[in-house]
């Protein structure tokens, strides 16, 4: 190696350093750098750095309107982290950006360290590790509560594989655990069309634990949910902390509320607060309720 | 409650009466029903490989007449090749090819002399097409109407290709005048009733092979797609695969169901691949009733004997009420014969307790 290639590596290394530490809102989470000399399998995903993904100056526009506007966000592992902001400001297009759906112009999403999100599909992306409810219920209509779960549990998702497809009893178990959880075990062979709202919220979120993902992304999860239904989801949700990093996106202040002030207290809890497609703020559910932009914008309204 | 057995107890019984009235009764029938029972139950299977596609999967497809016709095609090369110099030109090629003064046989013909080939083809080729174009479209992400609508003019544009001369397929006269199947004669009522009885037999087969399909895993996670696709798709599964699996086996389908019906039949030409054939499937097997596997059955021998009672007593009608058909079953019973059957059955039982 010659001085030349190292003092330019010295250079380039001393150049993201700047440019990392100049960015605005501080990152929480450890640097990806942790795990750069790591040697690991490409399908799982590395937690070494602290961080379980990375935003970096995404930017996505439809036709002209922005919907992200250099978006840059990190999630630590194990963080319930709540995402609130007006409509239009980009919450949705950030999960479509996470899961694949949508593509971003420009900027960088990893998983962990090492799973560049970009470059994988929707099914790719679940499989490692990102799960993701809609705002709007989404099962399977025609299906018994048993059969959504038996096809969300963390199995070989190839379509020859599922031609063979037997439960083991291992599996059968997790799944009457899960049906417990949601509050379903008397509905198991109930076709899931006709549950109620509620119920079919809750389904859905026992569809995403049973895939065992390693973050969740939450759009509105108690949209449409009774008083104590919501009551019983901020608790599912705080018993999760810990074991999988959380994303909530909501619109519902009291549920927020719930979530950041109950549960462990170990760590603070961050509320980010997006406008126009980037973060407007970030910080405590007290300071940035008591931020004068995010007044202006959102809560003032 | 998962390992549910294939059949059920009376499910079982009703195969083996199937098999058993097949078996016994055939023989006896007069030579026209003999022929039309063997057509209609060409036709079932059409309706349900209609069905695992459309009815479990959510796919319309508008050009499974295509694969149908293909099958037909691949079957009837054997069978003109089979007439020998028994033509009307006592010649070793295919009449078509004489009166066009071709004087060897194409490159496509390879091979047609022999029986196993023609098998091979009638799936192969269906299977082949269906694969490559289902590739491209669901990777492409096309669904609902347009697929639907891209499948109709799958089968338009084939049905012109075949009807031109050079193709090599006899043009809008297609292939008919068989002799042989098998160095056998064909026209004789034994071979009728033999080939009247492997197509039901086939057609039984293929019914348990569907009912194993829809009750495993995979049928489940195909209902998801048709239920709640982005669902499946952010669950992990990669459901290109399953769409793309689950069409080639339906187009296979249909190339079998082609296969048995030329011989019965005696004749195929691009009529069978206008766009009107192969909406009549997905006719049958909305009467019949989507997502069951014998509704569609039902459906095709409902619709077809219908048909061929209505255009012997009301020839001028028989569209007429085709259309009346389908307009009723969509706005009076969506889910279909079945649909009025359970609902049916549902009230009796209402009324027991």
């Amino acid at each position: 190696m010659t001085p030349d290639l190292l003092n330019d590596g010295a250079r380039r290394l001393a150049e993201y350093q700047a440019k990392h530490d100049a960015r605005e809102g501080v990152s929480q989470s450890g640097g990806q750098a942790a795990s750069f000399s790591r040697l690991v399998d490409s399908r799982t995903v590395d937690l070494a750095g602290g961080g379980i993904l990375y935003i970096e100056d995404i930017s996505v526009s439809f036709d002209g309107f922005r919907a992200l506007n250099k978006l840059s966000l990190d999630i630590r592992v194990g963080e319930l982290r709540c995402i609130i902001g007006p409509n239009g400001a980009g919450k949705t297009t950030m999960m479509d950006v996470i899961t694949g759906k949508t593509r971003p112009d420009s900027g960088r999403a990893t998983f962990g360290s090492n799973i560049d999100l970009l470059r994988l599909r929707e099914s790719e992306i679940a499989q490692r590790g990102v799960g993701r409810k809609f705002q709007k219920p989404t099962v399977f209509e025609q299906l018994t509560v048993f059969e959504n779960l038996e096809l969300a549990a963390k199995t070989d998702r190839r379509a020859r594989h599922t031609l063979f497809a037997k439960l083991s009893s291992a599996e059968l178990d997790q799944l009457h655990a899960t049906m417990k959880t949601i509050q379903l075990a008397a509905h198991g062979q109930a076709i899931a069309g006709n549950l109620s709202h509620g119920q079919k919220q809750w389904l859905e979120i026992g569809m995403l634990l049973i895939q065992e993902p390693k973050l969740l992304l939450l759009d509105e999860p108690v949209a449409g949910m009774t008083d104590e239904e919501t009551e019983r989801t901020a608790e599912l949700f705080l018993s999760l902390e810990g074991k999988h990093s959380l994303v909530v996106v909501e619109h519902d202040m009291k549920f927020i509320g719930e979530l950041v002030n109950g549960g462990q207290q170990t760590t603070k809890k961050i509320v980010t607060v997006l406008h126009e497609g980037s973060v407007l703020a970030e910080g405590s559910l007290a300071s940035v309720q008591n931020d004068d932009r995010v007044i202006e914008v959102y809560l003032g309204r | 409650m998962n390992s549910q057995p294939l059949l059920s107890k009376s499910g079982r019984i009703i195969v083996c009466v199937a098999i058993a009235l097949l078996l016994a009764v055939t023989p006896f029938l007069p030579d026209f029903y003999v022929t039309l029972l063997g057509k209609i139950m060409c036709f079932a299977i059409c309706a349900l490989a209609m069905d695992l596609i459309w009815g479990y999967t959510g796919i319309l497809s508008l050009g499974h007449g295509l694969f149908f016709a293909l099958g037909g095609y691949a079957m009837g090369m054997y069978l003109m090749r089979q007439i020998g110099r028994d033509g009307v030109y006592k010649n070793d090629l295919p009449d078509f090819m004489v009166f066009l003064d071709w004087k060897e046989l194409p490159w496509h013909w390879t091979g047609s002399e022999y029986f196993v080939w023609a098998l091979f083809l009638t799936v192969a080729v269906p299977g082949l097409l269906a694969f490559l174009f289902g590739y491209f479209a669901f990777r492409s992400r096309i669904k609902g109407v347009y697929f639907s609508i891209i499948t109709q003019a799958l089968t338009f544009a084939a049905m012109l290709l075949f009807f031109r001369n050079e193709t090599g397929f006899g043009g809008n006269n297609g292939f008919t005048d068989f002799k042989r199947i098998l160095d056998i004669p064909i026209a004789t009522p034994s071979m009728r009733i033999t080939l009247c009885v492997i197509t039901g037999l086939t057609l039984i087969a293929f019914y348990l092979v569907a009912k194993y399909i829809v009750q495993s895993k995979y049928g489940r996670v195909l209902q998801a797609i048709r239920d709640a696709e982005s669902r499946v798709l952010f669950t992990g599964y990669n459901t290109l695969w399953y769409k793309l699996s689950i069409w080639t086996i339906s187009a296979m389908m249909c190339g079998v169901a082609g296969a048995l019906y030329v011989p019965q039949v005696g004749i195929i030409n691009p009529g069978e691949m206008s766009p009107a054939a192969s909406i009549e499937i997905a006719i049958w097997a909305a009467v019949g009733g989507r997502a069951t596997l014998i509704g569609p059955i039902i459906g095709a021998f409902f619709v077809n004997g219908a048909k061929s009672w209505f255009t012997v007593a009301f020839p001028e009608f028989w569209l007429y009420f085709l259309g009346a058909l389908f307009i009723a079953v969509t706005l009076f019973l969506p889910q279909g014969i079945m649909g009025l059957v359970r609902k049916l059955s549902g009230a009796r039982q209402g009324s027991e307790k």
